[in-house]
């Protein structure tokens, strides 16, 4: 009988926080929303230590964290959201760690793409960006499942950037782009087109044409998936952004507030798209001399 | 005196008395001044000890600045206001700073690049320091001129390089580019240049404005506020708080960020070595002396 009455309170004050979200999020959509929101989250490990928890269990809660912060943006209307799960520099933790993260990771990545998870629920379509084949492969197969699961989403969209850096998203795309060069170059020397020849050993002057333009990277880049981020957060205060969408984040808000990743909640949020909206002129300006 | 306190018709007895009480006094005197005297020779080893403390907090604030490199993003519009440029950068190289990126997007600070540059060379200085008569002792600075054009344009050029470097024999390669391959790229086609340590943001949002993403993998950056409105007191809380900051990660260039953090590890530690014997020897000094005092 009490855990009913429990139960029943529960739900209503969830009904509650939800109706009070609604309102001041429609207070905020009077401004400009940010399309896409990007979360670095740091703190997980000291956030455990702090509360004296296991091992594992910091992580636990900052996912706990995450989902309610995904939540908020969707309802507020941000449609792409992405997050840094694990950076290829964390490969050089403690071997025992980085099993438990992937264990973690995989056993999250089921959750996701279960029928009454969040995702299904506000039509998120999920991409795993990174160097996916440093993964073992349990984890590289789950993260293919959960694309091919939720391809059919087209509310919203969460990028997971898994086995990820900056520069080796940048050498990928350089990679990708002379790859292209070359096979477009050997068709057409195929083709007996002489075009190719040029292109690949230079013309009369003995210079190379520059062909590989920025946009030809940009297409190849694993966060080609979303457009630019127009918030970055990163938790804990720290003021780096560790090799993290260092390409898309050059007329992005950068917002470093002082508390573990855990520890995030709706009042964060809501100050950082205020900030944005202040500054949304500003950046808008710069976008479009960039 | 006997005879004098015979004459006052003070009983014997009485002047024993007296005599004790005044032996008791002066030997009361004597104690404390012997304890007096052990506090005071404490004291003046504890002053010593103390004028080391401060000798070594001041040069250890002195040499806070560990920032190597350090690198500024300045808004384009605020940039053109070059008056404030060299008052920024004059306080830069008066905290010790030897190495400064600057950047705007639009390459104001560029096209400026010699005005700036000819206030902060060594050979003007000491033709300066000449013509006045008066040896001037001025820090130099190691400038460099970055914009937009030096971020994604430039990756694609050396995109284009290693191309040319690597598929121009007429074979396609099966391996797949490394970091020192771009860089070295970078380099080649002239936008190379180290990662600063730290990055500050002069400008009215927080946002690097394109700074190359190749040279900003782990910088700090520490947003100051528009240029209008900076201040040396900021700028000095900025570089002092970045010497403070541990930093979790391996990088690429592992053996330097490892020796930053033992010089920052050896002067913290012998400061606060010496400051807890400073204070431990000073409760305990003082514990002894009250405990003196009490049982007397």
């Amino acid at each position: 009988m009490t855990k009913k009455i429990g139960d029943q309170a529960g739900k209503m004050f969830e009904y509650f926080g939800s109706f009070l979200r609604k309102c001041i999020f429609s207070v905020l959509s009077v401004g400009p929303v940010p399309d896409h929101i990007a979360f670095i989250m740091d703190g997980n490990r000291r956030y455990a230590k702090k509360r004296n928890l296991l091992d594992g269990a910091g992580h636990r809660s900052g996912y706990l964290a995450l989902m309610n912060m995904l939540k908020y943006c969707y309802e507020l209307g941000v449609k792409y959201a992405t997050i840094y799960a694990f950076s290829i520099d964390n490969f050089r933790r403690r071997p025992e760690e980085v099993q438990s993260t992937m264990q973690l990771i995989l056993e999250k990545i089921e959750d996701l793409i279960k029928e009454e998870s969040m995702v299904n629920q506000y039509g998120v379509r999920i991409y795993f960006l990174g160097s996916l084949k440093l993964l073992s492969k349990p984890v590289r197969l789950a993260a293919e499942r959960a694309m091919v699961a939720t391809s059919g989403n087209s509310k919203s969209v969460l990028s997971i950037c898994l086995a990820y850096t900056s520069s080796d998203e940048i050498l990928h795309a350089v990679q990708e782009c002379c790859g292209e060069k070359w096979d477009e170059g050997s068709a057409l020397e195929s083709k007996g087109a002489g075009n190719g020849l040029v292109f690949l050993k230079g013309n009369e002057n003995g210079k190379i044409k520059p062909s590989i333009v920025v946009k030809d990277l940009e297409k190849h880049m694993y966060a080609a998936v979303a457009p630019d981020p127009d918030i970055i957060i990163r938790t804990s205060g720290e003021t780096r952004l560790s090799n993290f969408l260092l390409w898309q984040s050059a007329n992005c808000l950068l917002y470093a507030p002082p508390i573990l990743w855990p520890e995030i909640g709706l009042w964060h949020l809501i100050w950082a798209v205020l900030d944005f909206q202040r500054n949304f002129s500003y950046l808008k300006e710069k976008t479009k001399l960039s | 005196m006997v005879e004098l306190l015979v004459v006052l018709h003070i009983p014997i007895h009485q002047l024993h008395l007296m005599q004790d009480f005044l032996k008791m006094q002066l030997n009361r005197i004597l104690k404390y001044g012997n304890e007096t005297q052990e506090l005071l020779k404490w004291a003046s080893r504890s002053g010593n000890l103390g004028l080391r403390v401060l000798w070594l907090i001041l040069h250890f604030a002195v040499t806070i600045c560990k920032v190597r490199y350090l690198a500024m993003v300045i808004d384009s519009e605020e940039a053109q206001e070059l008056s404030k440029v060299f008052e920024l950068l004059q306080w830069v190289a008066d905290i010790g700073v030897k190495s400064v990126c600057l950047y705007d997007p639009e390459g104001v600070l560029k096209k400026n690049k010699e005005p700036i540059t000819q206030r902060f060379s060594s050979a003007n200085l000491s033709e300066e320091a000449a013509v006045n008569g008066r040896l001037v002792t001025r820090r130099n600075l190691t400038l460099e001129f970055v914009s937009f054009e030096d971020g994604k344009e430039a990756v694609a050029k050396a995109a284009n390089y290693l191309f040319v470097k690597h598929y121009a024999n007429g074979t396609k390669e099966k391996s797949d580019f490394t970091e020192p391959q771009m860089a070295e790229a970078l380099g080649a086609i002239g936008s190379g240049g180290a990662e600063p340590d730290l990055l500050l943001i002069y400008g009215p949002t927080r946002c690097h404005l394109g700074f190359p993403a190749w040279r900003l993998r782990y910088t700090e950056i520490v947003h100051m506020g528009p240029l209008k409105s900076m201040s040396y007191g900021s700028l000095v809380k900025a570089i002092f708080k970045y010497t403070m900051v541990h930093q979790n990660y391996v990088t690429s260039s592992c053996g330097t960020s490892m020796m930053r953090k033992i010089d920052l590890t050896d002067a913290a530690s012998i400061v606060c070595i010496l400051l807890r014997m400073f204070f431990f020897d000073c409760r305990t000094k003082v514990k002894r002396y009250l405990l003196a005092c009490m049982s007397n």
